[in-house]
């Protein structure tokens, strides 16, 4: 029996595996978020918050909402998105995969696929949260899903190139940590770059993460540290390099075929 | 009837350099239980990795059941199950799931009673709920079996299927493995248990330093190789092989109990009834006999040994 030209039964079965495992542990996958998002509104938006200007108009506890939602989907992401390749290449188990009639694209598919699924499910699970703490609103509710499922395809693509590259378990926490959550405080999550002095402010605009949460902050308030067209440039650009790596990966079997 | 599966001239050298497999060709014909025997290190993973996708050739081809498995490999690889070595598994998955899971990885549509089958047929049906953690090994085996066939493979490559399981459990294997002969599916495997190719290969395959140096229908390799030795336990021991013995291969063991006479059994003329003759004409008297033949593994320790002779 031939699969046809797309194996669409085993992408589903890569993606039931993964969503299984996240729903095994999904009180534990979704309580640390919300915790997490819960404190940082104590601390940030009502403690510090009411002692903080309004900035373009927005009430500061609102204003972080945005840059939390993006801080949990960037680590939800790339966490998701390494464990579920790093643990079948750890386990052994992806002689499996790469034996049967999948094409690279449908085994990424698969992967990251569940991994974008889970990621965004946090996102709003934290968007939920905030409405508890916060009012706010959502100007652009078409273009925030939009936004936020494109960040979190970017960001569960990055994980799988990381996934794939790292060597053990504690590689997989180097580029978070050491990388992207920096990058995210530092990149505008809850504060507007407009008002750093310079020439921290240009430096700034170096940091890829600012584009990010400025345009998917816009899609909340209609405003942003640079304009949406950058935001969304610099967002398919990332998507891009992404691919192009993971071509790459498959093209050489780097790290999954000796 | 064209083979099932088809190599030729597949090499592969890794980054490192080493060169695991040097121009392999060969073809397995279609239902045959096929035995690639070879010291470790020797190719065989590689090679069947190979074919299954899992490691990129260097260089050559393979086809499977007509398919090229790099050009045509959603094709080829719905032909093939794979057991590998290791017990790779899902430790939290239960037994029905992570063999259900196969099955849809290999494209194929949910089949309740084909996994059912599969699972009676290996003895996991009492174990379908268990999760993969609480089987013993033996048992993660048959999982592992069970995973290979949920998408009805017709040609299964089972790689040292009995490594590090207990004699009951190999005749287990052994007998399951002749089942699903019988059910038509080609069996190749790769082993250095050389009972293991005597019981069941009806070919056989050696694969030293990444060449494959001999392939050989089993019956034939060990009547062609094959030697075979009278074994004498004589009544009185000797100091030495005497003379007038001179003229058979002679070998004296035991403190000079035993004497071994080593022939080819398929010649015309043994030497063995000369031999007992001559034995009693000189007064050499002898209180038991037997022959034996060569093993499949006295002939394959020959031939790798002979071969890293030629290599050094």
């Amino acid at each position: 029996m031939s699969v046809g030209a797309f194996n669409h039964r085993g992408v589903w079965a890569i993606y039931r595996f993964e969503m299984y495992r996240f729903l095994r542990t999904i009180w534990t996958g979704l309580a640390t978020p919300v915790i997490t998002t819960s404190l940082y509104f104590v601390v940030f938006g009502s403690a510090i918050g009411s002692r903080m200007a309004a900035i373009e108009g927005v009430d500061y506890a609102a204003f972080i909402v945005p840059g939390l939602m993006m801080l949990s989907l960037f680590n939800e992401s790339i966490f998701n998105a390494s464990f579920g390749i790093h643990m079948p290449r750890f386990l052994g188990t992806i002689y499996e995969p790469l034996s049967a009639p999948l094409s690279p694209f449908e085994l990424v598919l698969g992967y990251v696929g569940a991994a974008v699924t889970k990621a965004t499910a946090v996102a709003l699970v934290i968007l939920a949260t905030a409405a508890l703490f916060v009012d706010f609103e959502i100007l652009h509710p078409f273009w925030m899903l939009a936004f936020l499922l494109l960040v979190a395809t970017t960001f569960c693509l990055f994980g799988f190139i990381v996934g794939i590259w790292a060597k053990g378990f504690e590689q997989l926490q180097i580029i978070p940590m050491l990388i992207v959550t920096p990058l995210t405080f530092l990149g505008g999550a809850f504060y507007s770059v407009k008002i750093l002095p310079e020439p921290w402010q240009t430096i700034t605009m170096f940091n890829p993460v600012v584009y990010l949460i400025s345009g998917f902050r816009w899609t909340f308030y209609g405003a942003g540290d640079v304009s949406i067209g950058y935001s969304l440039l610099a967002t398919l650009g990332f998507l891009l390099t992404c691919l192009g790596v993971i071509w790459w990966i498959f093209r050489t079997g780097y790290r999954l075929k000796s | 009837m064209p083979p099932v599966v088809s190599i030729r001239n597949v090499s592969k050298r890794y980054a490192g350099g080493h060169e695991a497999l040097k121009d392999v060709s060969l073809d397995i014909e279609r239902g045959e239980i096929f035995a690639l025997l070879g010291p470790n290190g020797a190719g065989k993973t590689t090679l069947i990795s190979i074919i299954c996708g899992i490691v990129t050739a260097s260089g050559g081809s393979v086809h499977v059941d007509g398919h090229d498995i790099v050009a045509d490999y959603r094709s080829a690889r719905t032909k093939i199950g794979l057991v590998p070595q290791e017990l790779h598994t899902d430790a939290f998955e239960p037994v029905w799931s992570t063999v259900a899971f196969s099955r849809g990885l290999f494209g194929r549509p949910s089949n309740p009673a084909h996994i059912e089958k599969t699972l009676r047929d290996l003895s996991l049906w009492d174990k379908r709920k268990a999760k993969i953690k609480e089987l013993s090994g033996g048992m993660k085996r048959r999982v592992m079996i069970a995973k290979a066939l949920a998408h009805e493979p017709d040609v299964l490559f089972l790689d040292e299927p009995t490594a590090g399981v207990d004699v009951e459990l190999r005749r287990d294997m052994w007998n399951l493995v002749r089942q699903l002969r019988e059910s038509g599916v080609t069996i190749i495997l790769t082993t250095h248990y050389i009972e293991e190719a005597e019981e069941m290969a009806d070919r056989v395959g050696v694969i030293s330093r990444g060449q494959l140096i001999l392939v050989e229908e089993k019956n034939a390799l060990m009547q062609k190789l094959g030697k075979k030795q009278l074994t004498l336990s004589l009544s009185q021991p000797l100091a030495a092989v005497p003379p007038e013995l001179g003229e058979w291969d002679l070998a004296l063991e035991a403190d000079g109990t035993v004497l071994r006479y080593t022939f080819d059994a398929t010649a015309d003329r043994t030497g063995v009834p000369s031999l007992l003759r001559r034995m009693s004409d000189i007064g050499i008297g002898f209180k038991d006999l037997e022959t034996r033949q060569s093993s499949l593994e006295d002939i394959f320790v020959s031939l790798v040994t002979e071969r890293r002779e030629v290599a050094a």
